[in-house]
């Protein structure tokens, strides 16, 4: 009887836990669907956009410039390592040009600004639910998806192609270093292997990915605030929800893409 | 006066969980009127407010205001509904992102009622010297003011788009003396100038007998009193008589 109670226990809270699951990926996806079609309806608010676009695209430069750098530069070496192996060393700057462009840019680029981003939205907005900001907005007449969700939402989804494009110049030019000063590359023919070997599809497939994992970095840090519990609990819990949540949605949505655009 | 109802509450319910705030709340506000809800705290005064904002939608029960359903209003509509609005919250809740004098000027910043930068800020200054502000706070950061300044400041966002209807939620809490019958003086003024249906609550009984034409009780989630403020002494009202004269026995009790 104690052995059947507890596998029942175990199997409720099994059903308990896909059922939370659901409901939140329901409630999401409402949030999500509300926002998003608030997006082309006016009115819209230019200054707020150009502060969330400062803010998640501006300021994140040196940390995804320096993320960008050092990947770049280790990647040249493990690209030696293994091209070593059948003595294909030369193909580092194409591999790693195409390791850059097509995932690591992207993927990297938007991970680090998930850390900031995603948890620095999800306080701003959260704190703003708790201290009754969020009810003031409403009764001012103004709506605060449009006015908080929509900013944050376009500035991210515009902001974080454009960091993934500088990432992917700055990794290149770290491998750069690392090939010329250390592996022993002429300096023209590196830059000209690289750029012979790029080709247009694969920075685009690269920028579209990163503008997905702008949304999904934005769609979190606003989603988890705007849900945000009561209290500094509750908005620590969204802080860290945000953070966890944009880096999974990353990973998988990462896949998901780059199956579309190899088939593609 | 003729007497037109401004704001009628019927049978409003509200539960957060087990926990039952409202359990029929009947009220009804005239147009150009004071009224003050009194009430133990945690009685749900504050519900009370959003529930008629919209902010909290109720269980049970019905809110019209000048003669709408407002419950049922989405949209444009009830931004139009919220156009007649000012509302100062308990906390104060100003955008801390904003400078003192944005926030004072939010609704004239945009929207329909957008005015040019300069005349925006103008009129945000006269709003801040009415609650007893420096022109110099104007350019502060909510953050930099102190619990009281900051409470003035929301009243001051609050008053700023001249609302036809304005909701004070304990507006002199944290003043001292002096600045709270400012701001007692204030309120009257706005009713009784701008000619404003108000709804305040507050806990200080110098702030009822001075801004309150009507006076309604709320405990155990209904109104158990209503009435012009001249009665609250003479009532036999328990409740009120105990709470208007701060005793600790009596029908409500000290714990809740
Ligand atoms: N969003 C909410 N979620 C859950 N419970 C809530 C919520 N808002 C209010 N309550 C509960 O409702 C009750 C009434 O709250 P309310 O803020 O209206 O009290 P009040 O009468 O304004 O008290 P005070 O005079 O202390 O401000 C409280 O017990 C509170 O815990
Ligand atoms: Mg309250």
């Amino acid at each position: 009887m104690a052995i059947l109670s507890l596998i029942q226990g175990f199997l409720a809270s099994i059903g308990a836990a896909v059922l939370g699951l659901c409901q939140a990926a329901g409630h999401l996806t409402l949030f999500a669907g509300a926002s998003t079609s608030h997006i082309v309806r006016p009115p819209i608010y230019p200054v707020e956009l150009w502060r969330q676009f400062l803010r998640i695209g501006y300021f994140s430069l040196p940390v995804v410039g320096l993320t960008a750098l050092f990947t770049g530069a280790a990647l040249a070496l493990q690209i030696y390592i293994g091209g070593s192996r059948f003595n294909a060393e030369s193909v580092v700057p194409s591999i790693v040009a195409i390791g850059m462009t097509r995932e690591l840019g992207p993927v990297l680029g938007a991970l680090m600004v998930a850390g900031r981003v995603s948890a620095s939205i999800a306080a701003e907005i959260g704190t703003m639910r708790v201290t009754e900001q969020i009810d003031a907005l409403t009764t001012l007449s103004t709506n605060p998806l449009k006015y908080l969700v929509v900013p944050r939402l376009v500035a991210a989804t515009i902001a974080l192609p454009m960091l993934a494009f500088l990432g992917d110049i700055i990794g290149i030019m770290g491998a750069f270093l690392v090939g010329v000063g250390r592996l022993g590359f002429n300096e023209a023919t590196y830059i000209q292997i690289t750029w012979d070997f790029l080709e247009f599809g694969d920075v685009t497939s690269g920028l579209i990915k990163a503008a997905v994992f702008g949304f999904i970095i934005a769609m979190m840090g606003c989603y988890h605030g705007y849900n945000s519990g009561r209290g500094a609990q509750g908005v620590g819990r969204a802080t860290t929800n945000a953070v966890v949540s944009a880096s999974v949605l990353i990973f998988a949505s990462n896949y998901v893409l780059t199956e579309i655009l190899f088939a593609a | 006066m003729t007497e037109t109802a401004k704001i009628v509450l019927e049978g409003v319910a509200k539960s957060f969980g087990s926990k039952h705030v409202l359990r029929g709340v009947d009220l009804c506000v005239q147009q150009g009127q004071s009224t003050v809800i009194i009430g133990g705290s945690g009685t749900g005064k504050s519900v009370t407010l959003k529930c008629v904002l919209g902010l909290i939608s109720p269980d049970a029960g019905s809110i019209t205001v000048d003669g709408q359903d407002v419950s049922r209003l989405r949209g444009r509509a009830r931004e139009t509904m919220l156009d007649k609005f000012g509302m100062l919250f308990q906390g104060g809740a100003l955008f801390d992102s904003l400078l003192v004098w944005e926030n004072v000027a939010f609704r004239m910043l945009q929207g329909r009622r957008k005015l040019p930068r300069h005349d925006a800020r103008d009129l945000a200054i006269e709003k801040l010297r009415r609650v007893g502000l420096t022109p110099e706070t104007a350019d502060l950061y909510p953050a930099e003011l102190s619990g009281g300044m900051q409470k003035r400041v929301g009243l001051a966002r609050a008053i700023a788009a001249e609302p036809e209807i304005i909701f004070f939620d304990e507006p002199t809490t944290g003043l001292d003396p002096i600045m709270a019958d400012v701001i007692n003086e204030l309120i009257r003024e706005i009713v009784v100038e701008m000619g404003a249906t108000a709804m305040t609550i507050t806990h200080d009984m110098s702030s009822v007998r001075k801004i309150a034409d009507r006076v309604a009780m709320l405990h155990d989630g209904v109104i158990q009193w209503e009435g012009p403020v001249d009665d609250i002494d003479a009532t036999e009202n328990p409740y009120v008589h105990q709470f208007v004269n701060g005793l600790a026995e009596g029908p409500i009790e000290a714990i809740r």
